[in-house]
């Protein structure tokens, strides 16, 4: 089975300009480039989701065109979405049938199609509950969900968008695995991603955009990391770990918290913060890094637990009370919880600090305008003007916006939480150069990440979590992939060996 | 394209929508031109105005209130029953509006504090209110004073008549509502409050974790609609003269109508107050004049319908295109 598309333009914007990827039968290809490559747009051709102007599509042998993602899907091509879309109120059997239930005469047979779920799950060979309902399950195990429900459609083709995103360590393992599993069994593979430590782990082959335009496609084991990031941006970003801490011996402790509870996913934390360090959480998903960030802004509500700024006990009981305190927070889901999307990039700069924007009663809006051109300008945010609403830019440019709402407040402190989370290599690099400019200009960050590549290369010091406690901690000197993966997988019971 | 456009094309297509109504009435209805009938019009949109002008804070969270056409007939049953009881008129007025800012407060409460969706709260508030006036007069109708009786002078706010001014007076009712329209545009667009409903209403989680304090401003947008409610009631008093417990069921969703004619989405995060006006004298000049052209007032129901879904739809059609 070959799949070639061959050369396909897209106007409007011209986003794709005589693109050609190739596909054969046991073969996982990855297809890389930075946001706004045009990867998802040649996806979103090949799947019949968006029309082509121009250019050709074989599969397996013949001509095709399908006019919507159904047509595509009956073929045998299919699409495991970034943003998965599962109904969370469904079960995992509902959810992986939906379309096509099983019948029995007009009524839905629900056993049925229970039993074929778990028909499906066996042959993955993972462990999930058909009757489970959807909401319940991890993100891993709902993306786990979504490629049964590829394969129950007898799929030939599978694209893979970005799946190890939200993915801690062991179930990107794991859904390595049953992506080998698929490539023995004949399939072919197409797999999108940023992360350049995947791409030699998994792919065989992997082809490169940029802008719009196909650079080129090589063979994954003869090829450098670095050789393909090259192709990527044209330049070479990756920097190695960082050698030592850059935190002054004598720095004061900006943020000591000791014994915090919060939630189920708290459970009796303790750390300390010095000025100008940028202390990295690390550790598996469900670890309680995020938790810990919001029952420290005052987001969730803390049980117990003292916690002091700058040497004072302070009480924090909202967000408000955080900011109050110059502590500020920019959350792992920028849409949901950071930006205000239809409001534009001024007013999203303003909105932690309205009250120093004040005339009387009345919003000083070209004070406001002022302040916010003047953070675009220093962040390097690309947006048009300051009117344009926030959610038009790219996630990297919403980023810095979060970003500049808490330097305008003037925050002392701010939590980081996936900060590169969704974000393209070259965003990336400008975030962590900012990130250390803020350091050295004297304020604190708590960095929260998934990715230990990033831990590394950014932290002074690491505090690894795990199951609500910490389990680790560990200065950057002594730290690495090794050490921190040991101490994100302590459970309790191993700790009491310690 | 930033957002003020999306709210002008809807905005655009009510003012002409308005403007040939009135054009419309004027060449094709009897006398429909002329003083008297521009009073009645302007008359009969008082109540459902200030509704509206209140609504559209609550509407702009995000939130609903559907108990304020209830609310404002309870609120004037209650002043007018306390005048009769003897309670001066300045007093009784005063006493009006206070219960509107509690009926606000309570739905408020009941929204930010205790997490009911706004839709069910209002409800029941609804059905309180609406109990409440009927308990209070026994479900007798009340009559507020008219003509030279002591007390009469509270319609003077919404219709000023003396000797030597047109017999159907000065439309005193339109320059407070346009007054009270601007002052409310200015809060939503000028000051911190109407910033912060604004963004709530896009993202209400964001603005918390910017520390926006949501239950506060929250309850205030609930309250205001409560306030406005009142007024609407004591406007309708003056208007009508005699209320009837048990009315008031409908008027909300004229209001409502209104302020989505008007452009304001009921999804949050804008809200047009001059929009809203427009949109409610579409309503009241349709109400007016389709007896002039030999229709029945109820044909106003049909053709308001169509015209919301059209003005809606024509939003709806331009966001799409840019996208």
């Amino acid at each position: 089975m070959t799949m070639k598309g061959i050369d396909k333009t897209f106007v409007g914007v011209q986003a794709l300009k005589s693109v050609q990827f190739e596909l054969q039968k046991h073969e996982v290809h990855a297809l890389m480039g930075e946001n706004g490559a045009g990867k998802s747009t040649l996806m979103k051709i090949l799947t019949g989701i968006y029309s082509r102007d121009n250019g050709i599509i074989t599969f397996e042998g013949k001509e095709v065109e399908y006019k919507n993602p159904k047509e595509a899907g009956d073929a045998g091509i299919v699409i495991v979405h970034q943003e998965l879309n599962m109904m969370n109120h469904l079960t995992v059997a509902q959810n992986i049938f939906i379309g096509k239930e099983t019948m029995k005469g007009k009524l839905i047979d629900d056993q049925k199609m229970v039993d074929e779920s778990k028909k499906l799950f066996e042959l993955l060979s993972i462990d999930i509950d058909p009757k489970e309902i959807m909401g319940n399950l991890t993100v891993g195990k709902q993306q786990m969900c979504e490629i049964a429900k590829a394969i129950s459609t007898d799929a030939k083709v599978i694209v893979f968008d970005e799946p190890t995103a939200a993915l801690t360590d062991a179930e990107i393992h794991e859904l390595f695995k049953i992506i080998n599993d698929l490539r023995d069994n004949g399939l072919g593979i197409i797999y999108i991603s940023h992360r350049m430590d995947e791409i030699n782990r998994i792919t065989d082959r992997v082809t490169v955009m940029r802008d719009g335009e196909y650079v080129g496609t090589l063979d994954t084991k003869s090829s450098t990391k670095d050789s393909i990031i090259n192709m990527m941006v044209g330049r070479a970003v990756y920097e190695d770990p960082k050698q030592q801490s850059s935190v002054p011996d004598g720095a004061p402790v900006v943020l000591k918290v000791e014994h915090l509870k919060a939630g189920r996913l708290v459970k009796d934390l303790s750390f300390e913060l010095r000025k100008g360090e940028i202390l990295g959480f690390s550790g598996l998903m469900g670890a309680g890094r995020t938790e810990t960030a919001r029952a420290l802004f005052g987001a969730d509500k803390i049980d117990s637990g003292d916690i002091y700024i700058k040497g004072e006990k302070v009480e924090i009981q909202s967000p408000k009370d955080a900011i109050s305190h110059g502590i500020g927070y920019l959350s792992e889901d920028r849409k949901r919880f950071g930006i205000i999307g239809d409001k534009t990039v001024a007013e999203n700069t303003t909105m932690a600090s309205l009250e120093n924007f004040m005339n009387g009663c009345f919003i000083n809006k070209r004070k406001e305008k002022e302040v916010a051109q003047k953070y675009v300008d220093a962040l390097k945010t690309k947006t048009p003007t300051v009117n344009q609403a926030v959610e038009n830019l790219s996630g990297g440019n919403q980023q810095k916006v979060v970003i500049g709402k808490w330097l305008t407040r003037d925050s002392e402190i701010l939590i980081f939480d996936e900060p590169t989370r969704g974000i393209d290599v070259g965003a990336k690099s400008e975030i962590y150069t900012l990130m250390n400019q803020l350091v050295k200009e004297g304020k604190s960050i708590i960095m929260i990440s998934s990715e230990l590549t990033e831990i590394l290369r950014m932290s002074d010091r690491i505090i690894v979590m795990c199951e609500g406690r910490k389990t680790g901690e560990l200065s950057i000197e002594e730290a690495s992939q090794e050490s921190i993966m040991a101490a994100a997988t302590l459970r309790e019971e191993n700790q009491e060996e310690r | 394209m930033t957002k003020k456009n999306s709210i002008g094309t809807q905005k655009i297509v009510a003012v002409l929508a308005l403007v040939l109504l009135y054009l419309f009435f004027s060449i094709f209805g009897n006398n429909f031109f002329q003083y008297s009938t521009f009073i009645s019009i302007l008359d009969s949109s008082y109540y459902i105005g200030f509704m509206a002008i209140g609504v559209t804070f609550v509407i702009t969270t995000g939130g609903m209130d559907l108990s304020i056409g209830t609310v404002c007939i309870c609120c004037s049953l209650l002043g007018g029953t306390l005048f009769k009881a003897g309670v001066p008129m300045p007093f009784a007025l005063c006493i009006t509006i206070l219960i509107g800012l509690l009926f606000g407060l309570a739905n408020g409460l009941m929204v930010s504090v205790m997490r009911l969706p706004s839709f069910i709260a209002s409800l029941g508030t609804m059905m309180v209110s609406r109990g409440l006036g009927s308990i209070i007069t026994k479900t007798a109708s009340v009559t507020f004073p008219q003509a030279e009786n002591s007390g009469a002078w509270f319609r003077n706010i919404f219709k000023f008549k003396a000797a030597g001014l047109p017999a159907a007076g000065i439309p005193t009712g339109f320059i407070l509502l346009i007054a009270l329209a601007i002052l409310m545009a200015v809060i939503m667009n000028k000051t911190r409050p109407g910033r912060y409903l604004l963004a709530m209403g896009s993202n209400k989680e964001a603005a918390r974790l910017s520390g926006v304090n949501i239950v506060k401003w929250e309850t205030f947008a609930y309250i205001i609609s409560g306030g406005f409610a009142a007024l609407a009631g004591i406007s309708y008093a003056a208007v009508y003269s005699t209320l009837m417990p048990g009315t008031g069921n409908g008027f909300e969703l004229d209001a409502i109508a209104g302020v989505v004619i008007g452009g304001t989405s009921l999804s949050g995060g804008n809200g047009s107050i001059s929009g809203t006006l427009i949109g409610i004298f579409i309503m009241s000049v349709l109400k007016t004049g389709l007896p002039f052209v030999g229709l029945q007032p109820h044909y106003q129901l049909l053709i308001t319908g169509i015209v919301l879904i059209g003005a809606v739809f024509a939003d709806v059609l331009n966001k799409r295109k840019r996208k």
